[in-house]
């Protein structure tokens, strides 16, 4: 395998979409977001277990305080987001719609940090140390999965790591927040991968980004040699940034259908989780604070902002000066993967990377009608699979039938049911499935 | 000449040869089938519901020949239906207490907002993943009409994006229990004739924001049939192990002010008029 | 609040719309789909009206107007929505292939009972676009052919053939054929016979056969060359004219509307299998390059077999199915009754469609070749 100047990496599949919307906020520098009389932070905001709540309405908290604990090994710490006082705490809905735990914070405007983590010297730090204030700041992977970026730190250890890949592919349409950051925060991406490579104890260090990224990509080759990183072209075509899809790009290593990507010896890190570790690192800060983009046709000003976990939705749109035209969604995340929400006052997490706002004219809407046997969908499934095929066999309650095709290696990327000349859901009947499919194995 | 000839001798060991496999087939391989599991399954009514908790009707015609079940173990089954196979296997004939679905929830469309336009599957489950469904309601029944599909006996209509049950349809078979996202259906007793027709343990102000119909939990009912209701968060429900539920004299007694303590009849009545209310 | 902030206008939270991801279409529908594949058509469809006149856009467009009939008919009975169901023009594209696959002579009446069979027969009753096993066009073109074999093998010649320039059209035969009056003899000014029919008629004799003297092979055989590429030779009013049918096919190739490996493997297979019949036993087929200029094959394999609802959707199924259709071809076309073979071939392919499918699936992602053994092995 060479890493040769011109060699553009990808895999098989995928799509790129003909507008792609990146050119809306691309160019936009990152906007410190004012500070807000209240935040309201959903305690779930990792995969894995809840955090544990350690506060109660009325406490005082200072920022980045800890308000809610990991619960086990597979769970995240949650942090203050400014100072102020614990308002109610109660189930609301969440980005998805179901009722979900949430506190509020009431901000004091004094914004005081609270007692922070000590600075280390990564360079000489015991990555044991190092591994630890990860946990501790509670860092997770900030692209959409919200993985606990410790756990996937710490491999067992009969698993053998020789590389570490740092996703700047961003490939969602649209989404540009780990654009800008690669751009204007080079140092910290590097430093943040430089400290997973001396936790994982691995040399090959990898930053994969996206060729329509060039000046990030010229911004990251200044310095990444010092760190002993490569920084690699891949090329642009949706679901690039997929962890599995990744790994092939850049290794050539298939991760075994339901395995994890360690056992092909690679961990992968989210671009913003880096820049996340090198602050909670160097500087001791957790986890409270984003780089989200606001974009899409509907909204007046397109942009980028450091905004803090728990600012409402509707706050973004407001910085942003509010829709231009009738608004017919709101996504939070990427126009391919991210949620269309409900309403407008559902909170930022830790993993929202934007807030999209799509007009209500000519938005894409799903139909019932039949499929056409067209194959768009095979073509461009990254995982091989057979999507119209998984989702007639669920439409017609045939779970086994889409067990059997392996609707469970389904990542819901949602390239087939982009192609789809028949607009048919196919990311909501294959969820099904899989949602039936786990009923009935608890059975 | 010869020809014939061959060909019949030909047809003949032809014909020996596989009678013999058959007999052979027919001697070993035999499946040793009880002659009354058949006649109870002739006499059941064969609609493989499932009620009975076994697989179909060959199932549990399986389990009463067995003595694992009593005839009365078939909910769909009338009473001659069951004595006659009581009567066939010269045993008793059990009595199972028959039971119906509620689908508890009064939430339709004109008793509650919708919070968001769905644009997917007509489908609970499908849409209860996206954005927990377009009611406002997180408890409320999704009105995709999941349960009417699944009921093999038509006893389930969907009034205004609400499912309801004709009860004198209903054989209590459950599956419409299995297939609600939200958990609404419920198997009662036959003879519970009131219900509330509430699920949502929310608070009774935010329920009042999106749900006219809503329980709002004063505890009327049960001060009206002391006893005969219990309370989950702000939700009241009968009591169905109580020894005894409550007549259709509560209703008037308690006078619940969201209206959702309905006889079923009642339930049925008033959803139909505000259809009706509605289209007009 | 200042005053800038107020007239921010904010989205109105009733009013927001869900759905599950993605949130962005291709938009590409299928009434587009429907309408490029048209357009493909249209070259082959010029090249008809030009070498047959306005009889053949007649009788292409009551096959068209018939199949939207049919298709109108069928929703109003089974209380379908008429308009939903015709604006993807799937109907339109039946009817055009349905009349490219028709003789340019055949009565009116003819395409329309064509167009029911195409549409109610072969589509709706399997459940509608999507749900047929086989190309409606083609079911009715045989359905036709097995119904009204006389109007159906009944051939018109082109605008530009007489009783004298009559032959070039056939100078693959041998002149001992022509004296003899074999191919000529066809010719009455109002019908004729096409090379596929001729050839199939001819003795087949291996090395003796007057198939042996074709004079496919020759380089200088430059006017029966253009006329066999152009399409001036008699024959279905689509088909006729290579040329125009590759042009659509690049068309739908750089649409990504087809899958190429279909019409690929599909000629080559007849090229191959053909060619080596013709390398062994001269006398029995005429030259690879004849099978693929004459008769249905290039609309067949282009138009036809790659249609959408019924060709395999993996690629490796495309190949398997390309390559049966050949066979099928071939082995018709040489051994076969009927002189021409391709619709026979593809549609009997279509049957195996869902089969293909099943064992062409790509191994997904993360599935090593290992694995597969081990599981033979467990079994």
């Amino acid at each position: 395998m060479s890493f040769g100047k011109f060699k553009v990496f990808s895999f098989s599949g995928g799509i790129h979409p003909r507008f792609d919307g990146k050119n809306l906020a691309a160019s936009e520098a990152v906007k410190p977001a004012p500070l807000l009389e209240k935040y309201v932070l959903y305690l779930s905001q990792n995969v894995g277990k809840m955090p544990k709540l350690i506060v109660k309405t009325g406490d005082e908290v200072k920022k980045g305080q800890l308000v809610a604990g990991a619960d086990g090994f597979v769970s995240a710490n949650l942090h203050a987001p400014t100072s102020g006082k614990i308002g109610a705490v109660k189930n609301i809905p969440g980005a998805n719609g179901t009722l979900t735990p949430a506190l509020e914070i009431i901000a004091d405007g004094k914004d005081e940090w609270g007692e922070l983590l000590p600075a280390l010297d990564w360079r000489t730090a015991d990555p044991k140390v190092l591994l630890e204030r990860v946990r501790a700041c509670g860092i997770v992977g900030m692209g959409g999965a919200a993985f606990p970026s410790h756990v996937k730190l710490s491999p067992p250890p009969e698993k053998k790591i020789d590389t570490l890949i740092i996703n700047g592919a961003e490939c969602e349409p649209y989404l540009c927040a780990d654009h800008r950051l690669m751009l204007e925060n080079p140092e910290k991406v590097l430093i943040g991968t430089a400290i997973c490579g001396r936790i994982l104890g691995v040399k090959n260090m990898l930053i994969g980004v996206e060729s329509n990224k060039k000046d990030a990509i010229a911004k990251l080759n200044e310095k990444a040699a010092e760190y002993g990183i490569k920084v690699v072209k891949l090329r642009v075509r949706y679901p690039q940034g997929a962890e599995k899809q990744l790994i092939y790009a850049l290794t050539g290593r298939k991760v075994p259908a339901g395995g994890l990507p360690m056992e092909t010896g690679c961990v992968v890190q989210n671009a913003g989780s880096a820049a996340a570790i090198a602050d909670a690192v160097c500087e001791g800060k957790p986890l409270i604070e984003r780089i989200t983009t606001v974009s899409g046709e509907a909204v007046a000003h397109p942009g980028n902002y450091l905004v803090r976990i728990g600012t409402p939705v509707a706050k973004l749109i407001e910085w942003a000066g509010g829709e231009k035209c009738k608004t017919g969604k709101i996504v939070l995340g990427g126009p391919m993967m991210g949620f269309a929400l409900h309403s407008p006052e559902v909170a930022l997490s830790k993993n929202s990377s934007g807030v999209l706002l799509f007009p209500l004219k000519g938005i894409c809407q799903y139909t019932s009608a039949g499929c056409l046997r067209c194959g768009k969908c095979v073509k461009v499934c990254p995982m091989n699979l057979i999507p119209s095929i998984l989702a007639s066999a669920v439409e017609s309650g045939k779970y086994d039938l889409a067990a059997q095709n392996h609707i469970a290696d389904c990542m819901e990327c949602g390239s087939c049911a982009y192609v789809c000349p028949a607009e048919r859901p196919l990311v909501q009947h294959i969820r099904r499935g899989k949602a039936e499919l786990r009923k009935n194995k608890g059975k | 000449m010869s020809m014939v000839l061959t060909a019949v001798i030909l047809m003949a060991v032809f014909g020996a040869v596989l009678g013999a496999v058959i007999g052979i087939f027919a001697r070993y391989f035999r499946v040793e089938s009880d002659a009354r599991v058949e006649l109870v399954t002739e006499l059941l009514p064969n609609a493989n519901c499932g009620g009975c908790g076994k697989a179909g009707c060959a199932d549990f015609a399986k389990a009463v020949v067995a003595g694992e079940l009593p005839p009365g173990g078939c909910p769909v089954s009338s009473r001659e239906t069951v004595s006659a196979i009581a009567r066939a296997l010269g045993i008793e004939a059990g009595e199972v207490e028959s039971k119906v679905a509620v689908v508890l929830c009064s939430g339709d469309d004109a008793s509650t907002r919708e919070k968001v336009l769905y644009n997917g599957v007509n489908d609970c489950v499908s849409a209860s993943l996206v954005a927990g469904g377009p009611k406002n309601c997180a408890y409320g029944c999704l009105g995709f009409s999941s349960c009417a599909r699944a009921c093999p006996f038509g006893a389930i209509e969907m009034v205004n994006s609400l499912a309801v049950v004709h009860s004198e349809l209903c054989v209590g078979c459950g599956k419409c229990v299995d297939v609600c996202p939200r958990h609404l259906i419920k198997l009662v007793p036959a003879n519970a004739e009131v219900n509330v027709y509430c699920s949502s343990p929310a608070k009774g102000v935010e329920k009042k924001a999106y749900c006219a119909s809503g329980c709002i939990g004063c505890r009327k009912c049960g001060k009206a049939a002391e006893g005969k209701f219990v309370f989950n968060g702000f939700c009241a429900s009968v009591d169905y192990n109580a020894a005894e539920l409550p007549g259709s004299d509560v209703v008037e007694k308690s006078n619940c002010p969201s209206g959702c303590l309905r006889t079923r009849q009642g339930h049925l009545e008033k959803e139909y008029a505000e259809r009706d209310g509605v289209t007009k | 609040m200042s005053e800038t902030e107020k007239t921010i206008s904010m989205p109105d939270a009733n009013a927001l719309l869900v759905s599950v991801s993605p949130h962005i279409h291709d938009k590409t529908g299928i009434t587009e789909i429907m309408l490029k594949v048209m357009i493909a058509l249209t070259p082959g469809l010029v090249a008809g009206i030009y070498y047959f006149g306005w009889r053949a856009l007649w009788v292409t467009l009551s096959c068209m107007g018939g199949c939207v009939l049919a298709e109108a008919l069928w929703c109003l009975l089974v209380k379908k929505p008429v308009w939903r169901t015709l604006k993807d023009c799937s109907a339109l594209v039946t009817g055009m292939l349905l009349g490219m696959n028709l003789s340019a002579g055949v009565p009116l009446w003819i395409c329309l009972i064509g167009s029911f069979i195409a549409i109610w027969i072969a589509k709706q009753f399997f459940g509608g676009l999507g749900h047929n096993p086989f190309n409606p066009a083609l079911v009715a073109r045989v359905a036709l052919l097995l119904a009204f074999p006389g109007i159906m093998t009944t051939w018109v010649p082109t605008r530009f053939m007489n009783e004298e320039n009559f032959s070039y059209t056939f100078e693959f035969f041998s002149p001992e054929d022509l004296e003899k009056g074999l191919a000529k003899k066809s010719f009455d000014g109002i019908t004729c016979s096409t090379p596929l029919s001729i050839v199939s008629t001819m003795e087949k004799i291996p090395g003796k056969g007057h198939l042996a003297a074709d004079r496919t092979s020759r380089q200088d055989n430059v006017q029966m060359w253009t006329c066999f590429i152009y399409g001036d030779k008699p024959g279905c009013l689509g088909e006729t004219s290579g040329i125009a049918l590759i042009l659509g096919g690049l068309l739908l190739l750089y649409w990504r509307l087809i899958n190429w490996r279909i019409p690929i493997f599909y000629i080559g297979t007849v090229v191959v299998l053909t060619g080596i019949i013709r390398y062994f036993a001269p006398g029995y087929t005429p030259s690879p390059m004849f099978h693929v200029f004459t008769g249905g094959l290039l609309l067949g394999a282009i138009f036809m077999a790659t249609d959408m609802v019924t060709s395999p959707m993996t690629s490796m199924g495309c190949v398997v199915f390309g390559i049966g259709c050949g066979v099928i071809t071939s082995c018709i076309r040489i051994f076969g009754n009927y002189p021409e073979g391709v619709s026979f071939a593809i549609l009997l392919m279509n049957s195996l469609v869902p089969l293909i499918d099943r064992f062409c699936a790509k191994r997904p992602f993360g599935y090593v070749k290992a694995r597969r053994k081990e599981e033979k092995k467990s079994c």
